[in-house]
């Protein structure tokens, strides 16, 4: 094995975060793909007029599609989604990303809004879940 | 000879072509964030750039589903703003500059960077919210554009130093184009912010300005920064500060800070701008 700065496992260890890597990316591909269909308006109005026949012409899980209709972003997340490519579902819903994001913190709208305009979210505690700096 | 006469760094953030496309730009909101850049508009008016060389990363509009390109090239005369699901920008076509592009694709790949070519390609606020910060709503954008996308969304992304090393390959590319051309490279994104999960949020002043100052005044310590260091400290969307260091590298040993500009919050994100210019213009590739 090539030296690596350090342990791929180190990216487990950061509280609250999902990286995003390549078998994730594969595991969220239909998911992904029905996320960049909402790039067209025409699909956009689709899937608003019947979100699960939209859903249903896309190979995504079950539990997939069950997060889309219920705007989960923390489980879509799970499930190996991004937020680059879940935004244009919050996109077509009319959110701002700072909502669509917001939503995962367990906060309301306006407490996230209010931490974010107060400085946001400090790094202490929040770097490593081992060290709990 | 083309020459690097200046490089901009600026956040992206699509709640800023928001605010700007709606008219919202002098609100109390978002008042203060678009003051940042009154200065950078008067100073390009003056510096008319005819090529800016945009890094950037695509957020999942024209990449990341079917291809992941680390780095990619934008080849083509127009590149379209992206839909990003609430209609495409009301900004102009960007124009590309066919000629330098293609010098920077056979330059780069013979300085051994495997780069990805798009030949077809919409661009995202990553590329067209910059473009609003420094030339204001205009009818045309008043210089060809050179996209470069940098996959900082797919771990593992380039590290910082790669992006380092691919900035003074572009100089040295850049330099050895024939044409008279007054070229800007521009690195986008960052500063700290987060956008998944229960620590989204996340903003780090303290990295964010050791940055800043590490662009004038330490910049191996910038290079050596690792992914994970990124994530830690500044948000896991915070690692697209490497595209930083692409401008940064291609300015040569030694800048001068013009303008610098920082502030929390814009949306999610914190939002910083700096505007550096190499002290040896068209220095680096004699250097070597
Ligand atoms: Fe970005």
């Amino acid at each position: 094995m090539r030296k690596r700065p350090y342990p791929l496992s180190e990216l487990e260890d950061i509280p609250g975060t999902t990286v995003f890597t390549a078998k994730r990316s594969r595991e969220a591909y239909h998911l992904h793909k029905f996320c960049m269909s909402l790039m067209d308006p025409a699909n956009r109005a689709a899937f608003k007029d019947h979100e699960r026949a939209y859903l249903n012409k896309f190979r995504m899980s079950e539990e997939q599609k069950r997060a889309v209709q219920d705007r989960d972003f923390n489980t879509l997340i799970d499930l190996g989604g991004n937020i680059y490519f879940l935004v244009k579902l919050s996109n077509t819903d009319g959110w701002s990303t700072q909502r669509a994001v917001g939503s995962m913190t367990g906060m309301t709208a306006d407490e996230y809004a209010a931490m974010m305009r107060g400085g946001g979210r400090s790094p202490e505690g929040q770097r490593s879940i081992r060290e709990g700096n | 000879m083309a020459r690097i006469t200046a490089g901009i760094a600026t956040s992206h953030v699509p709640a800023i072509g928001a605010a700007f496309d709606q008219g919202r730009s002098r609100d109390d909101y978002w008042g203060p964030v678009f003051a940042g850049y009154d200065w950078v508009k008067t100073w390009e008016e003056v510096e008319k750039p005819d090529v800016v060389i945009l890094c950037y990363n695509d957020h999942a509009s024209a990449m990341m589903l079917d291809v992941v390109p680390t780095f990619a090239l934008g080849m083509a005369e127009e590149f379209e703003p992206a839909d990003e699901g609430w209609g495409k920008r009301d900004v102009p076509v960007v124009q590309g500059h066919i000629e330098l592009a293609a010098h920077l694709a056979e330059q780069l790949v013979l300085d051994d960077f495997d780069l990805t070519l798009m030949n077809n390609l919409d661009v995202d606020h990553g590329c067209t919210v910059p473009l609003s910060l420094m030339f204001g709503k205009v009818d045309e954008w008043p210089c060809k554009v050179i996209p470069l996308a940098v996959n900082v969304t797919q771990f593992p992304t380039p590290s910082g130093n790669r992006c380092w090393m691919l900035g003074e390959a572009i100089a040295h590319a850049v330099e050895s184009f024939p044409e008279d051309l007054n070229v800007q490279i521009w690195g986008t994104g960052g500063m700290s912010h987060q956008l998944q999960g229960p620590r989204a949020g996340l903003i780090n002043p303290e990295f964010d300005n050791a940055f800043l100052d590490g662009l004038t005044a330490d910049t191996d310590g910038l290079r050596s920064i690792t992914r994970l260091e990124y994530l830690r400290e500044s948000g896991t969307e915070g690692i697209e500060l490497i595209m930083w260091l692409i401008m940064r590298a291609a300015l040569g040993a030694e800048v001068e800070e013009l303008h610098r500009f920082y502030h929390v919050p814009a949306s999610n994100t914190a939002v910083g701008h700096i505007v550096l210019r190499p002290k040896a213009i068209g220095a680096v590739a004699q250097a070597a």
